[in-house]
């Protein structure tokens, strides 16, 4: 029976990770991640996690190392943060590209400058278009179930694709929670050992990673965006599988009150947990508002996004990260083309929001819902605004 | 859209476009890269090698008269081997294909 405790979310991730049994650890330290990969490195100095845990000189290090590692067929994790994301991210598009089932924590922090450590999803949106899987936790329990879940998808043979796990900076990573710690059983029940498809083995020599010459980059590339689609079912399956084993479901894009709602707010990673308790304060005074929450970030969930929308005639998409396109926020940009392609033609309106660990309250969201209500009744045209930004 | 320009489907290819055969870089043709192809005038040879060593891409190889000898599907027409010959045996002259 999994055992109840009260834990830091990062030692919960990493206790997750030793419970997984993984091979190698490669990482360099960043705030907010750094908790998590300490914790990593006293299991294995400890005997506690028999693991390779090489204390890289970089994150571009790091993950050079997950990939020779995933290549010869190791079960391999890293995190990182923000600046170290940064660093990191030509060897994640090769990752990918390879189709090695790497796993990445990514403690959600702003990027610089000015220099801030805090959190928003800058970091996140700079890894949209990687080629990873990606998932967002809302709290703790959430990122323990998604590494399990992440090592589950990741190494299917259907997918063999890397997976990030947000999980909000701070928010997150250094707040202590009441966690159900599943067990050495409960994990191996339902992440089974790996076995590689395909490894740098000398007895079976094969090249990793040669020349795409333009005569075969493209189908490369086919083969690489068919993969992302094609995951998407092991995904919800491995969802379905989990609930059976954990009794905890998940879906690709979760819904608060958004049924009969006429306006739905749509929001990524912890301040969704504030934001319902907003719904609630509305609903109380007959405000027909619910949420819909991007659970799965990549490959994007279209048709479960326009099924708990549907039925709305307002949306804020409230994010937090600029796309400094000068029209609108990067996720809000996708969602409203996933409503154009449906033929959906709701009220949107874009509130960046939470930038650089701003708190973004209950009344904020109070705010929020209520401006988007004036903004649609006066036709304005539609776009986004910093909010709280001090004049 | 159907014209296709690749050398292989999409599905054909191996995981992450790994290599499956191992050292098949041979079968690679740098040959048809070339514009100016080099022609050794044996009366100067003095076979001393260095056209073979310096080649990158292997274009020569020795024969049992000590002379060497040029595979052109791999020439790329680079003039490595007519700059470093000693003795002037190697011109590069214009291609005609
Ligand atoms: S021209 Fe270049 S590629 Fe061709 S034989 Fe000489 S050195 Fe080799
Ligand atoms: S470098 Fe010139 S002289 Fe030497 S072997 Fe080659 S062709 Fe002959």
């Amino acid at each position: 029976m999994a055992r109840r405790v009260g834990m830091e979310v990062s030692i919960a991730a990493a206790e997750t990770v030793a419970l997984l049994d993984v091979d190698v650890v490669a990482a360099y330290p960043i705030t907010p991640q750094t908790h998590i990969v300490e914790h990593l490195s006293e299991l294995v100095a400890d005997g506690q996690l028999d693991a390779e845990f090489v204390p890289v000189e970089s994150e571009h290090s790091a993950m050079s190392v997950c990939v020779g590692a995933a290549a010869a067929g190791a079960r391999t994790f890293t995190s990182t943060s923000s600046q170290g994301y940064a660093l990191m991210v030509e060897i994640c598009y090769i990752a990918s590209s390879l189709r090695l089932p790497i796993v990445m924590a990514l403690a959600n922090r702003s990027m610089s400058a000015p220099i801030s450590i805090w959190n928003d999803h800058a970091d996140m949106m700079l890894a949209r278009d990687t080629g990873w899987i990606q998932t967002v936790a809302e709290n703790g329990q959430e990122v323990v179930d998604l590494i399990m879940h992440a090592y589950r998808v990741a190494e299917d043979h259907r997918v063999l694709l890397p997976v990030i796990v947000n999980l909000d900076g701070f928010i997150l990573t250094h707040m202590i929670e009441p966690i159900q710690l599943p067990t050495k059983e409960e994990v191996q029940a339902y992440v089974p050992p790996y076995k590689p498809l395909l490894r740098l083995d000398p007895d079976n020599p094969v090249t990793i990673g040669p020349v795409g010459v333009p005569e075969v980059y493209t189908e490369a590339k086919k083969a690489q965006d068919e993969a992302i689609k094609n995951a998407k079912p092991v995904i919800l399956e491995a969802w379905d599988e989990f609930e059976k084993i954990f009794g905890r479901k998940y879906k690709p894009i979760e819904t608060y009150k958004a049924e009969d709602a006429e306006i739905i707010l749509v929001t990524v990673g912890s301040i969704s947990e504030t934001a319902m308790r907003a719904v609630d304060r509305m609903r109380a005074h007959g405000k027909r508002v619910g949420l819909a929450r991007i659970r799965l970030f990549r490959p994007f969930p279209v048709e479960e996004f326009v099924d708990a929308v549907r039925g709305a005639k307002l949306i804020g998409v409230v994010e937090r990260a600029l796309g400094f396109n000068g029209y609108t926020g990067p996720l809000c940009a996708e969602l409203k083309s996933v409503l154009f392609d449906n033929g959906l033609n709701p009220y949107v309106w874009n509130f960046i929001a939470g930038l650089g660990g701003r708190d973004v309250t209950v009344e904020d969201f109070e705010e929020m819902a209520e401006c988007l209500e004036v903004k649609a009744n006066k036709n304005e045209p539609m776009g986004y605004e910093i909010v709280n930004a001090r004049e | 859209m159907a014209k296709e320009t690749g050398i292989c489907s999409w599905k054909e290819l191996a995981l992450g476009t790994a290599i499956l055969t191992p050292g098949n870089a041979s079968e690679l043709k740098t040959g048809d890269w070339r514009s100016m192809r080099p022609v050794v005038d044996y009366e100067k040879c003095v076979k001393c090698g260095r056209c073979y060593i310096l080649c990158p891409d292997m274009v020569y190889s020795p024969r049992d008269d000590g002379y060497y000898e040029l595979n052109y599907y791999y020439c790329k027409g680079c003039g490595i081997c007519a700059h470093e010959c000693p003795k002037g045996a190697i011109e590069m002259v214009e291609e005609e294909r």
